[in-house]
């Protein structure tokens, strides 16, 4: 080693210009939600799912005041109607007694029995079919002892395909039948058949008839759709109640209560899941901050929630805190959901804490003498943040899907209060004839829980601090 | 390996217990008591009833022979049933369901895996978007609305041919057990497609794998032998809670295709209130989950070696 000696002047000490522009970040700094926003909005799937999320909000929030239809009233003119335009409807009076036509001239009974008869000759309607009645009038045939008055939806293939059975006639002269059945504005086809009294004959005559759509004076004012129940006004078009999703097997408009049970369904699916995140989130922070036995025995107790058959004991819970008459279920079903989903945020919470707790600037945090609620309300809880809210938008359509599931199996909410589950199951027993009344629930349900799973992805890809922007 | 299979055994009996207890405080928390949905009757047939259904001792005694009977393996008699015990309800009808599941699981993991692997050889490509798109909606479609679709298509399939070919509802033959197991598998088969998709593509950047195909290994041993290997081991984890996904989701599917299991036999039980059935069939359930998650954690340690080391 050799002595150098420096020599320091004066100038030495002066403060040396920084270089500011070094210093200055090209960007201005950006917050980690910030970040992740920025990232989510690049993901085209994850925002189209936000407006379909915003879209649903609006439809269950608002659609009730635009679309005022009261969700449980019947139409019972328009049952199991397919979605379409208003349909028209003439007016029409009271509906009159009808006496039939018997004919004088003709024996009841033939005098001997005949083993083949000609078939019906001259089958009519007597006045226009309406959807009020349909009249049939046919001429009596020898040798019959009665006729059978059949309807079918399509046109029979066979004697053997004549359809609904409608009822009899007894004695060869009594030539005339009033349907009055339930009857729709859409072809149906009549058959008539002769009988010996009781047994067939293997002929019939057919009949195709679209019966015109009525309703009457009194009924349509009724339903509020003219002013005033004025005779006068008989033999006017009116238009029917308009139902754009059609309606449902007791005549309810489907969209009313697609909008009825989305405040259902979604109230289940969004309230549920943020109650019990927040009870995860305090349970599985407590146990990861405090870890020791505290933790083991926290842990332990929520293996064995994690461990109950989770069906079986939504209805069993649901069951357990009972239903009165008149109540909908939607708050056992909420409590039973809370109960048993818990354990999934606390365990998912507790792992990052964790973790959490064993970064340097937790420590560096202590070593500056940061109180634990601090450290927990500062450091802790928006690290964790990220997690949580992937959590809870993962939570929100299994919820719906267990709300439908219990409803569908009839276990959820109580008929008459609609939910998208129990409208599936009501649309799956007229699924063949019927479809839309199974198809507009069901793909509701989807959509939402679809909107909520793609939006959960997004986020889970925005909130990962590992693919923070790097540009 | 031995000591890790008697504590999680051990564990397992435990969380049996808890469930059972479970069970137990849930039905006597139902309003009411079980006699009360059976016509008006006199006090002293009530009492009798009550005598031989052990309904007129305290609540704490009723546990404990509870608990006992079940250690015995005994569920008792059922409510509505007259003189049919429960253990004979789940003998006849737990093989339906565990038929029906079996076969769900093996349909959700043959086809999870398969297309799974598919997607991630043909990533960003035609096969992968068509199939992940199908995930997507695999996982969006409540079961139910699949059970009533596959019914509808069996319709259509049978009116197309005229006759009856595959049966729609109902049980017994094969043909039966189809169309309800691959709609019971389905949501299933679509998390799983997923799972092995993300982990077949984490592998395929595995220092190993490089090493193989620098060893000239040729492509489909790498794959079989390396890959696939490799990447099951994640989906084999999930296996476990998803049988017990499976099984109890059976309800749908047996009630919309009227398969006489166990699932449809709870829901009717539990629609009638007939106490000793809903105890005894969801503490059987309890237990058959609690013995499969541990019995798919033992496999996982036979499969993966490094489980076993640990």
């Amino acid at each position: 080693m050799t002595d150098t000696t420096i020599t320091l002047s004066a100038a030495d000490f002066e403060k040396v210009d920084s270089d500011v522009s070094v210093q200055l970040l090209s960007r201005p700094s950006l917050s980690y939600w910030q970040d992740a926003w920025i990232r989510l909005k690049k993901n085209t799937r994850a925002i189209l799912s936000l407006y379909i999320v915003i879209f649903l909000a609006i439809f269950t929030l608002l659609g009730p005041s635009i679309w005022r239809v009261d969700p449980s009233l019947q139409d019972l003119n328009q049952i199991s109607q397919a979605p379409s335009f208003a349909k028209g409807a003439t007016l029409v009076g009271q509906y009159k007694r009808w006496n039939g036509i018997i004919v004088d001239n003709f024996p009841a009974e033939p005098d001997e029995y005949y083993e083949t008869v000609q078939p019906v000759t001259g089958l009519k309607t007597y006045e226009k079919a309406t959807t009020q009645q349909v009249r049939l009038i046919w001429d009596p045939v020898t040798g019959a002892g009665g006729y059978n008055i059949y309807r079918n939806q399509r046109v029979p293939e066979d004697f053997n395909d004549l359809g609904l059975p409608l009822g009899s006639t007894y004695g060869a002269n009594e030539v005339s039948y009033e349907d009055r059945l339930s009857l729709e504005s859409r072809p149906y086809f009549y058959s008539i058949v002769p009988t010996d009294g009781f047994d067939e004959y293997e002929v019939y005559t057919m009949l195709s008839i679209t019966p015109r759509m009525t309703i009457t004076v009194t009924e349509a004012s009724d339903r509020g759709l003219i002013p005033s129940d004025d005779l006068t006004q008989i033999g006017h078009k009116i238009n029917l109640e308009f139902h754009p999703f059609g309606t449902d097997y007791l005549g309810r408009d489907m969209l009313a209560r697609l909008m009825e049970g989305a405040r259902v369904s979604l109230f289940i699916g969004i309230v549920a899941p943020f109650i019990y995140v927040v009870i995860g989130v305090i349970y599985g922070g407590t146990a990861g901050y405090f870890g020791g036995y505290i933790d083991a025995f926290l842990m332990r107790f929520a293996d064995f929630v994690v461990a109950l058959p989770f069906l079986l004991f939504m209805i069993l819970f649901k069951i357990a805190f009972g239903i009165g008459p008149g109540e909908s279920g939607i708050f056992p079903m909420l409590l039973a959901l809370i109960l048993l989903a818990w354990p999934g945020t606390a365990r998912l919470v507790r792992g990052q804490v964790l973790r959490i707790r064993e970064q340097g600037y937790i420590e560096a945090a202590q070593l500056l003498g940061a109180k634990p609620t601090y450290l927990l309300l500062r450091h802790i809880i928006p690290n964790t943040m990220g997690v949580i809210l992937v959590t809870l938008t993962f939570a929100v359509p299994s919820a719906i899907f267990t709300e439908a599931f219990l409803s569908f199996i009839g276990m959820g909410v109580a008929p008459p209060t609609p939910s998208w589950g129990s409208m599936c199951n009501d649309g799956v027993k007229t699924m063949l004839s019927h479809p839309h009344e199974l198809i507009f629930p069901a793909v509701f349900i989807s959509v939402t829980v679809l909107a909520f799973n793609l939006l959960g992805d997004g986020l889970t890809e925005a909130l990962d601090s590992r693919m923070r922007s790097k540009e | 390996m031995l000591l890790y299979t008697v504590k999680r055994l051990l564990a397992g009996v435990i969380t049996v217990w808890f469930i059972a207890t479970a069970t137990f405080i849930a039905m006597h928390m139902v309003p009411g008591d079980p006699l009360m949905n059976d016509k008006a009757v006199s006090a002293e047939i009530r009492k009798n009833l009550e005598q031989k259904y052990g309904l007129d001792k305290p609540v704490t005694e009723q546990y404990f022979i509870f608990l006992g009977n079940m250690l015995k393996g005994d569920f008792g008699i059922s409510f509505t049933q007259q003189n049919r015990r429960v253990n004979d309800i789940i003998r006849d009808h737990f093989p339906v369901s565990a038929t029906l599941g079996l076969l769900a699981i093996f349909f959700a993991a043959t086809g999870g895996i398969l297309w799974g692997a598919l997607t991630a050889i043909y990533r960003n490509r035609a096969p992968d978007i068509i199939i992940m798109f199908l995930v997507i909606l695999g996982i969006s479609v409540p079961s139910f609305v699949f059970a009533a679709l596959g019914q509808l298509l069996l319709v259509n399939i049978n009116s197309m041919l005229g006759q009856s070919v595959i049966p729609v509802a109902g049980w017994g033959t094969i043909w039966h057990m189809l169309m309800p197991s691959l709609v019971l598998g389905l949501g299933t088969m679509a998390l799983l497609t997923r799972l092995m998709r993300s982990s077949m593509l984490e592998v395929v950047n595995e220092d190993y794998i490089r090493t193989a195909r620098a060893k000239g290994l040729s492509p489909t041993r790498i794959f079989f032998r390396h890959q696939l290997r490799n990447a099951i081991l994640p989906v084999l984890t999930i296996l476990g809670p998803q049988i017990a996904a499976i099984t109890t989701g059976g309800f749908v599917v047996e009630l919309v295709f009227a398969i006489p299991g166990l699932g449809r036999y709870f829901v009717q039980a539990v629609q009638q209130l007939d106490y000793t059935v809903i105890m005894g069939t969801t503490v059987f359930y309890g237990a058959f989950l609690v013995l499969m998650v541990i019995l798919v954690d033992i496999l996982y340690g036979f499969v993966d070696p490094r489980v076993r080391l640990n």
